[in-house]
């Protein structure tokens, strides 16, 4: 099952739409690592509402993508991990450290705003006045 | 009761198979979502060691009860290499397949039960319960 990634101005959004074997989450990666410079996109959100479970090889694979979307200039969110898959998670001892997670797309969103401005690399307004008045 | 859900693993669509229908189980057996939760990833972890390791075997699913508790059993079997070193693969941390080492301890932590019996060049059997919590 492949997970469709759409563009939303500067970002990436990789909406998980079943469970995933982990070929297809490898392929996830790389799709989205390979369009993070296609695009020049500064922000990808995952959501993974629809994951009912997120073992080892996922929260990995999640590490892994915001990790190597960073070396590409890309801040990585994750969102809507489910009540039940987080307690999984904490019992498994597995932890999504270094990467920010958020609860839904909405906070996703405003998230990567806030933190594209903060890195002075919003594309969508002109650093400086462009103007000669 | 005693029936028994016999699962090939052979590639990775097989592990979500196999937690898929280890979580309806749970479900049967009356375990809360987020327990239901806990007993898919444990199968995933056990189930993607059988993959890793020995490339093919097999995870048999059941209800079981002791007393009044009703639980659910499941048993890994591969006939793969074995694991040399049981003590260090329980270490949580230690892998020997680039993992991030939660398999087999990660398991352990989610389920109340835990056996490895494995011999090297024969294979392994992982037999793993989970107990539903008295009401």
């Amino acid at each position: 099952m492949e997970v469709p990634i759409l563009r939303q101005g500067q970002y990436l959004i990789a909406s998980i739409q079943s469970a995933l074997t982990d070929a297809d989450l490898s392929h996830l990666r790389e799709a989205l690592i390979a369009q993070v410079g296609r695009s020049r996109c500064r922000g990808v959100i995952v959501d993974v509402t629809a994951l009912d479970v997120m073992d080892s090889f996922a929260v990995r694979t999640l590490r892994d993508i915001a990790h190597m979307a960073r070396l590409r200039g890309a801040e990585t969110v994750i969102v809507g991990i489910q009540p039940d898959v987080a307690f999984a998670m904490v019992q498994l001892g597995l932890t999504l450290k270094g990467v920010a997670t958020v609860l839904d797309l909405e906070e996703g969103l405003a998230f990567l705003d806030g933190r594209t401005k903060e890195r002075g690399l919003d594309l969508t307004k002109p650093k400086r006045p462009s103007g000669r008045g | 009761m005693g029936e028994e859900l016999r699962l090939p693993i052979a590639a990775d669509v097989d592990v979500v198979e196999a937690r898929q229908q280890g979580r309806a189980l749970a479900a049967v057996a009356g375990f809360s979502s987020g327990e239901q939760t806990v007993i898919a990833a444990a199968i995933s972890e056990i189930a993607r060691n059988i993959l890793m390791y020995a490339k093919k075997g097999e995870i048999i699913l059941s209800l079981v009860q002791n007393g009044d508790r009703q639980g659910v059993s499941v048993v890994a079997i591969d006939q793969g290499p074995g694991i040399p070193d049981i003590d260090r693969a329980m270490q949580y941390g230690y892998s020997t397949s680039h993992g991030v080492g939660a398999g087999l301890p990660g398991a352990k932590r989610l389920m109340d039960e835990f056996e490895v019996d494995s011999v090297v060049g024969r294979g392994t059997t992982i037999t793993m319960k989970k107990w539903r919590r008295a009401i």
